[in-house]
């Protein structure tokens, strides 16, 4: 305590501009990047299993074009890590995971993406439905959809956006009307992701007609395979789809299906909303840091003026700016990871970080196309292209990055009300 | 693995804040700005005596003791007080090139009465070509009498001493040379930053008090003051760009146009928006670059380079939106803002603007990878 020598306590602090309080971090014990002796056995065991388990064909069929078999596989592995009780770790125990600190969550990302592991199948089921389900349903719905999502054996979509209600998601106007034990529903769905994969939907409706914005919503869980439900794919700027739209015609589905109550399914969907940030970057910064090196590699085999490209000191200085911008991207996240380990909740840094790894990806992919040049441009079954005609794909499939999970104007729109305290500008 | 402030770094920034806050509000900064050499005897000696002035220093040797990241906090406090006085320079520079290669007679005699604020210092790096690389040092020492120009050498008229890198017979020597020796003349070099000052020194048959190293001992330690001295100015830089949004978002929540605060269009709020980001990202890349630094990581020549090129570029960007966003007041003297612009902009130069780290990054980086194996 040495530092108490000089501790300095003669004055009160003025009044300095505003106060903003978020750059106060909580403190630590230590500042200390290294693992913990804990953490570092849990890398360990996480470690050595995606070892043994990751499947060494992952590479070719990742970008096999045919997408229901690259979903078959994708559940088949989300299988084999769920019998090592790998899947949702950062569940509660009781409901199959492991009870997961935020560092525990971390480290697995990170651990999957460094293994080059595929993704579970059940993406949304996993982050964000199966987490609601927990937090706001009964427990004769936690016993039906828990296990079946962590083992992917049910396949899980989220029906939010409409045509009309996508950044302002309030104004949804799908509606559900009970008809004795049922809500029967009409209306469409958009932007949903496995959509054509899912064996269930967490819906959100309009159970009040004459209800505005936020009040009258209640979400419901549907069973896709109920008549009047169809789904048609949206083929995408980069020619797949991942995305779907759903049209629903006079769906029935039973009230007990309800999570939450009923007109309060507002809360239910942010709740939703807010594990969709999170830990969900830990894994994209080591994607990241690979895709980098592998681009710092191939700039020593392309050319440019007559030497590699690696040695032209425009683009010398580009790979260093991604370096720079994947690096705090890393570092923006621990701040952000040892914060929440202490607080406890995923703050408005979530929007920093969304705002940061889209952006930054954009930029990234655009420095690609500069070393690459006209490699760059290979797509997918072209002989000659770089890595199976990733750098074309990322290309396109970046624009989408500060779209999805809230716009980059949305996340500058929570930055400015919820960290600065601006007024709402709507 | 934590990534945060502990509680002791807590205290010790919150402190540093109610310190700078009360002994140096902005109407002594700008009074000091505009008389003299920016150097305040009082605030001086109670900075001494709150340690400051030898924060990362041995005890032994009048100092504090503690590491970088205290050191990086102390100085984003700094920042965000626009604190005058030869901090930078005594400190920062002379400091730390007299502990990594003074011996321990050198030290009793410069860098405890350096941590004690009886004797102030500045290290004179830059010459004629103006290039941060040390391969570039053309002054000569012929016995121990300096002749030459040292240029953009920061608060020498605040100094007693200066420490001066010259090449003797081919090699790279490090001099401490008394700010009054005969032959020495320091002219101010009147620029952009009006609360650090730059000086030209011009050296005729000067003679040196005391060789500090010679060779490799010379280049090791200019290197060392050059990683902590970026790492530092990375640090100072952040605590002005907060300050900066502080001021601009207090303003955009107050003026009024259109009827209505212009803190509610979103065209200024995503501009404070970007501030924040700007902000919290320097942050966080100071504070790695001093956990780097203090840790001795492998990346940490990498750690301060992306955290000076970073800040560098982002300093500069957080004053353009908060000057845009005041509108017309964001063009006067008398609005705060330009003083911390002023201070981004020498920040961003000094040590190797983003262009000159981004370079060194690639080396790093970009260098040591190889051709695919395919190739």
């Amino acid at each position: 305590m040495r530092l108490l020598g000089f501790m300095y306590r003669s004055y009160t602090i003025p009044p300095a501009g505003t106060p903003l309080g978020y750059h106060e971090t909580l403190p630590v014990t230590a500042m200390d990047l290294n693992l913990t002796p804990q953490e570092q056995q849990f890398r360990d065991e996480v470690r050595a299993w995606f070892t043994a388990n990751v499947p060494k064909d992952w590479p070719q069929m990742r970008t096999n074009p045919n997408v229901q078999e690259r979903f078959r596989y994708l559940r088949e592995w989300q299988k084999k890590a769920f019998a090592g009780k790998w899947v949702g770790i950062h569940w509660p125990k009781e409901y199959g995971g492991r009870g997961a600190s935020t560092m525990e969550q971390v480290i697995f990302i990170e651990e999957m993406a460094r293994a080059e592991a595929p993704p579970f199948a059940n993406t949304l089921g996993l982050g964000l439905i199966g987490p609601t389900i927990i937090a706001f349903g009964n427990d004769a719905q936690k016993s039906r959809y828990l296990s079946k999502i962590l083992s992917g054996e049910e396949i899980w979509c989220q029906g939010f956006s409409e045509p009309n209600a996508g950044s302002d998601l309030a104004a949804l106007r799908t509606e559900g009307r009970l008809d004795g034990d049922h809500f029967v529903v009409n209306g469409q769905k958009v932007w949903n992701s496995y959509g054509w994969a899912a064996d269930w939907c967490e819906l959100v409706v309009r159970t009040d007609p004459q209800s505005e914005k936020h009040k009258g919503l209640t979400v419901l869980l549907v069973d896709m395979k109920s008549p009047g439900v169809d789904v048609r794919p949206l083929k995408q700027i980069t020619g797949e789809s991942e995305f779907n739209e759903i049209f629903f015609r006079d769906v029935r589905v039973p009230v007990e299906n309800v999570v939450g109550k009923v007109g309060e399914g507002w809360s239910v969907a942010i709740g939703t909303l807010m594990h969709e940030r999170g830990t969900f970057g830990a894994g994209l910064q080591v994607s990241y840091r690979r895709s980098l090196n592998r681009l710092i590699e191939l700039s020593h085999q392309v050319e440019r003026n007559g030497a590699p490209a690696s040695q032209d000191p425009v683009l010398r200085q580009k790979l260093a700016q991604s370096y720079i911008e994947i690096e705090l991207m890393r570092l923006n996240q621990m701040r952000a990871f040892s914060r929440i380990s202490h607080s406890g909740v995923p703050g408005a840094e979530g929007s920093i970080q969304k705002i940061w790894w889209s952006e930054l990806n954009q930029r990234f992919q655009q420095v690609a196309q500069e070393v690459l040049g006209p490699y760059g441009l290979l797509e997918s079954g072209a002989e000659d292209a770089f890595d199976g005609g990733l750098w074309a794909y990322g290309y396109l499939r970046t624009r989408g990055n500060t779209i999805e999970a809230g716009t980059s104007e949305i996340q500058r729109n929570i930055i400015g009300e919820r960290v600065l305290g601006l007024p709402k500008s709507y | 693995m934590q990534f945060g402030l502990s509680e002791s770094q807590n205290i010790l920034k919150t402190n540093a804040r109610k310190f700078f806050a009360a002994e140096c509000p902005m109407t002594e900064v700008r009074r000091l700005m505009e008389e003299g050499d920016g150097y305040h005897a009082g605030l001086w000696s109670k900075m001494a005596e709150q340690g400051y002035l030898g924060v990362i220093f041995p005890e032994e040797y009048g100092g504090l003791g503690l590491g970088m990241v205290e050191l990086a906090v102390l100085l984003e406090e700094m920042g965000t007080a626009l604190a005058p006085g030869p901090y930078f320079s005594s400190v920062i520079l002379a400091g730390t090139l007299l502990e990594a290669a003074g011996s321990d007679g050198v030290k009793k005699r410069y860098l405890k009465p350096l941590c004690e604020g009886k004797l102030r210092a500045t290290a004179a790096l830059l010459e004629g070509a103006a290039n941060w690389t040390f391969d570039a040092v053309k002054m000569q020492v012929t016995g121990d009498l300096l002749s030459g120009t040292k240029m953009f050498v920061t608060d020498a008229a605040a100094a007693d001493f200066i420490i001066v890198p010259a090449m003797r017979d081919g090699e790279l020597t490090l001099w401490i040379v008394n700010a009054k020796a005969s032959g020495l003349a320091i002219t101010p070099m009147p620029a952009l930053d009006l609360t650090r000052k730059l000086y030209k020194l011009t050296f005729d048959c000067v003679e040196a008090s005391d060789l500090l190293a010679s060779g490799a001992a010379a280049r090791g330690a200019l290197e060392r003051m050059a990683d902590i001295g970026a790492m530092a100015l990375s640090a100072e830089t952040t605590g002005g760009m907060q300050r900066v949004m502080d001021i601009a978002v207090a303003y955009v929540k107050t003026r009024k146009q259109f009827g209505k605060p212009v803190g509610i269009y979103q065209a200024v709020q995503h501009q404070c928006a970007d501030m924040l980001v700007f902000t919290e990202s320097s942050r966080s890349a100071s504070y790695y670059a001093a956990y780097a630094l203090q840790e001795s990581t492998a990346d940490a020549q990498a750690a301060v380079s992306v955290a000076k090129a970073y800040t560098s570029d982002a300093g500069r960007e957080v004053g353009n939106r908060g000057i845009q966003v005041h509108g017309g007041m964001g063009f006067t003297w008398e609005n705060d803002v330009h003083l911390y612009y002023r201070r981004a902009k020498a920040n961003e130069i000094a040590l190797g603007d983003a262009t000159y780290h981004r370079e060194r990054i690639a080396r790093l980086v970009v260098d040591r990878a190889s051709r695919p194996a395919q190739a």
